[in-house]
This record gives C-alpha cells, sequence and structure tokens, in this order.
C-alpha cells in the first residue's frame, strides 16, 4: 500500500516527527485543556484586573478580568477550526478549478484562468477587510468563506498545468473512449493522481490561514468579538504588551508553535510523497 | 515577440480596469463616508453634507453607477477624485508612494542579497553547521508573522531605550522633523533599522530557503564539473557557474517583489508609524474613505501585473529554455 510506505517514511523523518509530536500536544492542549484550568473562558475574575500569571490564574487575567488561559486556549481553537476549514476550502476548490480548466480546456479554461488572474490581482486584504466587518450577525464561517476565496489561486494553476499532462495518459483516454462523462473522469482519475500535490497544499494552507486569519484580526477586519482568536488576542496583546507581557506572549508564542509545528510536517509530507522533489 | 507583448498588454488593461471597477463598486456600496459628518458637534445641516459628498463625489444618496461614471470618467483622465475630507487623492498617492519606496528599497535588496548569499553558503557546506544553523534559523522565521515580528522589535527597541534612558535606535515614524541637513539623513537612516529588520528577515529566510535547493541541484550537474576540470578554481567554478544558473527562481521572485515595492508593506508600515501606501489602504478602510480605496486597488493591481511582466521577462532573459512563443 502506497499510505503505508508514505507514513513510514513520514515518521522516519526527524522534522516531521517533531512537528507531528509538537502538533499532537498543541492540539490536546486547546481542547483538553480548558477542561483542566479552574475557569471558563467567559468567566470575569471581577477581583483581579491585569494581574500576573499566578496559581489562581495561570496565565494572568485580562482587562475585564478574563482568564487569559481558559480565553487564550479558547481562541487557539478557533484558530485551528479556521486554519483547517480554509485550507480544506481551499484546496478543494483549487483542485476542482484547475482539474475542469485543465481537462475541458477551450473556452472553459480561458473563462476559469481569467478568474484566477483576477483574483489574483484583487488584493484581498482589501477585500476581506471591507467586507468581513460589516458582516453584521454574520458568524465567523464567513470570515472561513472569504480567506478561502482567495488563497486557491496559485495552486490552481499548477493542478490545471498537471492536468494538462494527465489528460493524454492511457487510462485517461480509455475511460474517455469508454464513454464514462467527463467529470467523472475527472473526479476518478484526475484529482486522485494530483493526490501529493494536493496533500501537501492543504497541509500549508492550513498555517497559511492561521497566519492570515491572526493578521487580517489584528486590524480588527478578521474575527469579530465576542468571538476570539490567536489574532485577535494578540492584537489586543501587543497595545500593552511592555507593561503586561503576559496577554502578548501566551497567545503569541502559541501561535508561532502552531505554524512552526505545521509547517514541519508539510515539509516532511513533501519529502515522504515526492522523494524525487527538491523544493 | 511584438504581437505577444500587445496581446498581453491587452489583457492586463482590461484585468486592471475589472479590479479597479469591482473594488470602486464594493467600496462605493458598503462604505458610508456620511458618518465622518453627521456624527459631529455642533451638528451639520443635512443640506450642508449632501453638498460637501456631491462635491466629493461621494453622496450615498446618488446612484452608485452615476457615481461610479463620475469616478471612471476622472479616473481616465488622471484624477482619481477627493478623499472623505476633499484632500486630493493623487496628490496623497504621489507623496506615499515615495514613503513606501523609501522604506522598500533597502529592505527588497537587502533581503535578496544576504538571503541568496546564505542560501548558497548553505548548499555549499550542506549538513555541516552553518547549513542547520541556516535551515533551522530560517523555518523559525518562516513561522513568525510579520506583524508579530514587527512588534516583537518594536518592544525590545522601547525597552532598550528604556534601560539606556535615552533613545537609541527609533520606532516610530520616518524621520523626525525638527532636524535638518546630514542630522537629519542620520536621523532617517536610524528610522529605518527596526523596518529594514522586519521587512528582510522573511525575505532572507525565503530566499535562502530557494536558493539552497537550487544550488544543490546544480551544484550536482556536470557544467560545475567541468567548470572545475578545466582547471577553474573551486570558487570562481561556484560563483561564476553554479550561482548564475541557480539564481534564475531567486531572481525572479525578486523582480516581482521589485516591482510590487510601490505598493507598499501594510504592517510594517502601520506598526512603525511610516505613512506609505499600506498603511493608507488600513487607514482608508477604516475613514470610509471611497475614493482612496480605488485608487490603492487600481494602483496595487497595476504593479501586480507590471511585476509579473518583469519576472517573466527576466526568466526569458537568463533561461536558454524558456523561449516566449
Amino acid at each position: 500500500m502506497r499510505s503505508k510506505v508514505v507514513l513510514r517514511r513520514l515518521f522516519r523523518n526527524k522534522q516531521a516527527r517533531y512537528g507531528i509530536s509538537a502538533l499532537v500536544l498543541l492540539i490536546l492542549l486547546a481542547y483538553v485543556g480548558p477542561f483542566i484550568g479552574p475557569y471558563d473562558w467567559t468567566d470575569k475574575d471581577f477581583l483581579a484586573f491585569m494581574s500576573a500569571p499566578g496559581s489562581d490564574h495561570w496565565w494572568g487575567t485580562g482587562a475585564i478580568g478574563q482568564d487569559m488561559y481558559a480565553v487564550t486556549l479558547r481562541g487557539m481553537q478557533k484558530s485551528i477550526v479556521i486554519g483547517l476549514l480554509v485550507a480544506l476550502i481551499a484546496t478543494g476548490l483549487a483542485a476542482i478549478v484547475g482539474s475542469f480548466a485543465g481537462y475541458f480546456g477551450g473556452w472553459v479554461d480561458k473563462v476559469l484562468m481569467w478568474g484566477v488572474d483576477l483574483l489574483l490581482v484583487l488584493p484581498s486584504f482589501l477585500i476581506i477587510a471591507i467586507i468581513s466587518p460589516r458582516l453584521k450577525g454574520g458568524s465567523w464561517l464567513w470570515f472561513v468563506v472569504l480567506l478561502a476565496a482567495f488563497s486557491w489561486m496559485i495552486t490552481s494553476r499548477v493542478v490545471r498545468s498537471m492536468t494538462l499532462s494527465l489528460r493524454e495518459r492511457e487510462y485517461v483516454l480509455a475511460a474517455a473512449y469508454m464513454g464514462i462523462p467527463r467529470w467523472k473522469i475527472i473526479f476518478r482519475h484526475i484529482v486522485p493522481n494530483l493526490s501529493s500535490l494536493l496533500i501537501i497544499d492543504a497541509t500549508l494552507n492550513v498555517s497559511l490561514a492561521i497566519i492570515g486569519e491572526a493578521a487580517l484580526s489584528f486590524f480588527g477586519f478578521g474575527v469579530q468579538p465576542p468571538d476570539v482568536s490567536l489574532g485577535t488576542l494578540i492584537a489586543e496583546g501587543s497595545r500593552n504588551a511592555t507593561g503586561y507581557p503576559w496577554l502578548f506572549v501566551f497567545p503569541a508564542g502559541l501561535l508561532v508553535l502552531l505554524v512552526l509545528s505545521i509547517n514541519l510536517i508539510g515539509d516532511g509530507l513533501r519529502d515522504a510523497l515526492d522523494p524525487g522533489s527538491n523544493s | 515577440m511584438g504581437k505577444y507583448l500587445l496581446r498581453r498588454l491587452a489583457i492586463n488593461v482590461i484585468l486592471v480596469a475589472v479590479a479597479a471597477s469591482l473594488a470602486y463598486m464594493l467600496a462605493a456600496t458598503t462604505m458610508s463616508p456620511r458618518a465622518a459628518y453627521q456624527g459631529r458637534q455642533p451638528p451639520i445641516a443635512e443640506s450642508v453634507i449632501d453638498a460637501t459628498l456631491d462635491a466629493y463625489n461621494l453622496n450615498d444618496k446618488t446612484p452608485v453607477l452615476q457615481r461610479y461614471g463620475t469616478w471612471a470618467k476622472g479616473v481616465l483622465t488622471g484624477d482619481f477624485g477627493r478623499t472623505w475630507n476633499g484632500g486630493s487623492v493623487n496628490q496623497e498617492m504621489g507623496r506615499r508612494i515615495f514613503v513606501s519606496l523609501r522604506l522598500l528599497l533597502i529592505g527588497t535588496i537587502l533581503g535578496f542579497v544576504v538571503g541568496v548569499a546564505l542560501g548558497a553558503v548553505s548548499a555549499v557546506k550542506q549538513y555541516k553547521l552553518s547549513d542547520r544553523l541556516i535551515g533551522v534559523s530560517s523555518f523559525v522565521i518562516m513561522a513568525l508573522p510579520v506583524f508579530l515580528l514587527a512588534t516583537l522589535l518594536a518592544m525590545a527597541t522601547y525597552s532598550l531605550n528604556d534601560g539606556l534612558g535615552f533613545t537609541l535606535i527609533e520606532y516610530t515614524g520616518e524621520y523626525n522633523p525638527k532636524l535638518s541637513g546630514f542630522d537629519q539623513f542620520l536621523n532617517r537612516l536610524n528610522h529605518l533599522i527596526l523596518p529594514t529588520i522586519s521587512l528582510s528577515l522573511g525575505s532572507i529566510a525565503f530566499y535562502s530557503r530557494i536558493q539552497r535547493n537550487m544550488m544543490l541541484d546544480v551544484l550536482g550537474q556536470d557544467f560545475v564539473r567541468t567548470a572545475m576540470a578545466k582547471g577553474l578554481r573551486r570558487r570562481t567554478a561556484l560563483t561564476k557557474h553554479a550561482l548564475r544558473t541557480a539564481l534564475i527562481p531567486s531572481a525572479t521572485y525578486f523582480a516581482f517583489a521589485f516591482g510590487t515595492m510601490f505598493t507598499g508593506a501594510i504592517f510594517t508600515e502601520k506598526i512603525f508609524a511610516w505613512h506609505g501606501m499600506g498603511a493608507w489602504l488600513v487607514d482608508s478602510i477604516n475613514a470610509n474613505d471611497v475614493n482612496s480605496v480605488a485608487a490603492v486597488t487600481l494602483f496595487t493591481a497595476i504593479c501586480v501585473l507590471f511585476a509579473a511582466f518583469l519576472s517573466d521577462l527576466l526568466v526569458a532573459a537568463l533561461d536558454p529554455r524558456v523561449r516566449v512563443s
């Protein structure tokens, strides 16, 4: 089985091992950690504003007495979910658009690639920044859709060019001569053959999406209160980071660790899935 | 070649026009510059607000298409309209482009040169201590988003200055307007230190990884061995033959970065309080400044397409295998 070989190669890679263990620990912290902490993320401690980390509030408290341990973990959950969802949607979209454009060719190809060019030219930061805060009452899922909508274009071009060469393979031609509908050929024969590219892309997209979310939230254009994410926490913490470093250090550190571990896994996956590649 | 260029130019012009129009429509329908006038004390009469907004082509009571027509007509004659408080968008843009340029020029070049050098060294000394050190640090730096890095640098400098009791390194603004002559020049350089570090570190990490991979590819190839076999010193063979060929991918990225330099750096500019194009984007969104948003989009689209064109040209010039058909 190929997947077994790939997994074995992945675990033999030292970088990837570090990445996987760090990511598992971080996810455990995000989802199990809140049950261990003494406070809920919505609790306010009116006796402790901006207090330093201690035995009661492990990571200190914020301006209105929130327990930073609970709030930060809650924010990390949101960041992880956003990262995963955006990566899934973006890579899926890239696979579909790229393979349809490459397989159908002609005007379908032209129209789709024109759309890709247009989205690449539009400054994504601007569009998301204008729309996202105005989705009043809309949930953060809209933000996920927006972020995903602007992060699939380059991969779709790669997928398209790979589809162009796959289109002429014997098994694809055979399927076409047997009269199988073209959309079925794409999903059964083309996309599975691009899986290594797509898996690597999806992994790296997770870390890109987490950074993107944090960057937009840093200016208040991303996740809107009362929701919290690592980005909103870093934005709040950085405002008075010199006086109250615990507000900044924990979310920022977790963000870096999260991105670093995902990047390590992505790099290891690339080596495992595509041993010949050198990039 | 000429036909190819013309076709490409035509497509790009259409792309820019569509992108800018979409941005204008989006901004004009969702943003309300009226809000900036309504909440004032003492209150301004409705008719006065209308008249002011009409004069700036920002009145939301005028149909969007009509406003778009006025705007588009202006843009075609090179007039980007008025900001929300009546300033000229053209003037603002002219000023800010050069602020961004002054900020990014050094950082972009420094990032490329240092990154390529580190990547090449890393490849030549593969698996040695220096290679591992460069590899690990570039990995860590790439996991550090630029807004985090910039904030950390600003914080560290603040504490350093605080500890020293005087301002050793400036961390906000572009220069001190009170100084003049050579002092002002030094002051400008001082203000450049932190933003340049925060801009170039990321690109150093990025270029060093690309350059290392490319260099490793090239090092194993025949022409490098031949160069050494014909009696060139190792150093000459590496720099003249290997590095030059391995430079192509980094150079194309550099061409792209160079072309998009005028569009500014959103995070670095905001955090270190430089009033360039990147900061303008954030400020104009916050100020509901429709015409500025559209102008920034138009300008960015032109820069991106020009930069892509520049990097394509460079590939064609450097790589004998690529020929434009």
